[in-house]
């Protein structure tokens, strides 16, 4: 057994070793590092708790036993799971943050002895809320986690799902949390614990179930940090130094993710959250029908055009993901090198279905991670270069953000595609990009289309080359 | 009058949320996924609290409805911790660098 001070202290010595976890992730050379401080700053966690609750009984027995089947299971699942399935695994990973934040509340709640909290029935009023704020913020990042992986998953519709007062029903269940957890600090009634645990599960469903497939970037990250204040609530009431900064880190790390997506898609923070979107702009789509002609080639206009560049900009979409392409382009873009062109790689910060997918999956397929840039370091980059080819993105090419201010993605950063002197589009076919609205880029005078499934069209491309 | 510990584990609160805002500006956009893999992992280090929970009986009652909260807790942020931290070491080993022979 090591005094409280003590074991505080190296509570605190693990907090720092995360906040350096996260600092790693500056560049990809000091990454390994940091993750190396992280597991460090766990372990120390799980050593001091150990040595400070003393309990070295038939119990800690157990709990070995419960962690190492857990361990196993996130093992297994970590050498498992392919990349392009990252969303849903993060998606998921939340999902058990939220729910062991509910179980360890609920725990304090019913045995707040162990804790120090008081004795139930008369907990103290401070650890009450903070359980309650971990319990609630715990549920919701729990069910809201399960919805959006479902939705990634493809098992329920990434289409929003929108009712009438929908939004009145939220507000009403989001004030009647704080209202529960007032009545609850008065009463100390372990039903209205159960009540308030229960309606942030609904809240958390109900929260998600409106915000279509391609605002999850912003819903992952949003639930990222959700996660995280979750934590930093148990953490004020377990009196743990390295929960508080831990679930601070993760909180605002989480939130200023989601300000990155919404900006990256130029919407505000609110309008994603409020969802629908993609669902109302059926009018915009159906009036702008008429017929305008596009050019299509095939894989071996393509290979003439690339071979005949001098520089070629890959801009990788979701589609990409979804066609496995990864690999094939690599292989392509390896032809297009050994004929001395240059090749890069442009990411726009929605591309995909999380923060960074993109990036993760070309380095999955060995592409060196200073070929690939950002929207600002490559956009005045498209202007000289020969060949633009789109693989898999479409909504963060479409011109109209710059020139039609009717248009509802007006404003939003987009790759300036068009500037190149001519643009190779991969596309099964001239369907609208989530956004619902025609992508102007089609009609271009130099715009070839490739109507074809992204990797077969780029294995077809790399014979020809 | 003394100071309630409370205010000081706001401080640290207040302060580490100003450390992580400036922290998470500084990490490269095309490390996002790894970050939120990597925050995912130390996140579950609510997994002190469900430990001090499962353990806080003695040997005659091991498994009490509050210690059986406790152990699935352990279990959940468990496989969060070693997955969270594998698939990040294994996303993070394949950011490569241009060979310079070519």
């Amino acid at each position: 057994m090591i005094s409280a001070n003590l074991s505080a202290f190296f509570y605190l010595i693990s907090g720092v070793l995360f906040i350096l976890a996260l600092r790693g992730l500056s560049s990809p050379e000091t990454s390994r590092k940091g993750n190396f401080y992280g597991i460090t700053g766990m372990i120390i966690a799980i050593t001091v708790t150990f040595l400070s609750v003393g309990n070295f009984s038939n119990g800690f027995f157990y709990v070995i036993i419960f962690l190492l089947v857990g361990g196993a299971i996130g093992a297994f699942i970590a050498f498992k799971i392919p990349m392009t399935a990252m969303p849903e695994l993060v998606a998921g990973f939340h999902s058990l943050v939220g729910l062991a934040a509910v179980f360890v509340a609920i725990s304090a709640f019913i045995n707040p002895q162990a804790f120090n909290l008081g004795s139930p029935g008369d907990i103290k009023l401070a650890s009450l809320i903070e359980m309650s704020i971990g319990a609630a913020v715990g549920a919701i990042t729990f069910s809201g986690s399960i919805i959006a992986f479902l939705k990634l998953q493809g098992i329920m519709s990434g289409a929003p799902i929108t009712f009438k007062g929908q939004h009145f029903l939220n507000a009403l269940i989001l004030f009647s949390i704080v209202l529960l957890t007032y009545l609850l600090c008065v009463s100390q009634s372990s039903n209205l614990f159960w009540i308030l645990i229960a309606i942030s599960f609904l809240i958390g469903f109900l929260l998600i179930i409106p915000i279509g497939g391609a605002d999850m970037p912003v819903v992952i990250s949003m639930l990222n940090s959700y996660s995280g204040w979750a934590a930093a609530g148990i953490g004020f009431t377990l009196e743990n130094t390295a929960l508080i900064i831990t679930g601070a880190l993760v909180g605002s790390s989480g939130a200023i993710l989601s300000y990155i997506m919404c900006k990256g898609m130029n919407r505000s923070f609110f309008s994603v959250i409020l969802g629908g979107f993609g669902a109302t702009e059926q009018s915009s789509k159906n009036t702008n029908k008429e017929q305008r002609p596009v050019k299509s080639g095939n894989a071996d206009d393509a290979a003439f055009l690339m071979k005949n560049a001098s520089s070629v900009i890959i801009v990788p979409g979701y589609g990409m993901a979804v066609a496995q392409a990864q690999h094939a382009l690599r292989e392509m873009v390896d032809t297009l090198k050994k004929n001395d062109i240059k090749v890069s790689y442009a990411i726009h910060p929605v591309a995909g279905r999380m923060p960074g997918h993109m990036n993760v999956l070309l380095a999955e397929a060995n592409v060196p991670y200073d070929e690939v840039f950002e929207l600002e370091e490559i956009n005045n980059d498209f202007a000289n270069a020969d060949v633009a080819f789109v693989i898999g993105a479409n909504d963060v090419t479409n011109p109209v953000a710059k020139t039609d201010p009717q248009s509802p993605i007006y404003g939003m950063p987009v790759l300036d595609v068009e500037k190149c002197k001519s643009v190779l589009f991969v596309k099964r076919s001239l369907s609208p990009g989530y956004a619902g609205i025609d992508n102007d880029l089609f009609y271009k005078e130099n715009t070839l289309m490739l109507f074809a499934d992204a990797k077969k069209m780029t294995e077809d491309i790399t014979k020809n080359l | 009058m003394e100071i309630d510990p409370f205010i000081f584990r706001l401080s640290i609160f207040i302060l580490s949320i100003f450390v992580g805002y400036y922290v998470v500006w500084s990490v490269t956009p095309s490390l996002h996924t790894p970050l939120m893999s990597v925050t995912n992992a130390i996140s579950s280090v609510i997994i002190v609290g469900a430990i001090i929970a499962a353990l806080a009986n003695l040997d005659d009652e091991v498994f009490t409805l509050s210690s059986l909260f406790g152990y699935i807790a352990i279990t959940l942020a468990a496989v969060n911790i070693f997955g969270g931290f594998l698939v990040t070491q294994r996303m993070l080993a394949m950011y490569k660098k241009k060979k310079k022979s070519k």
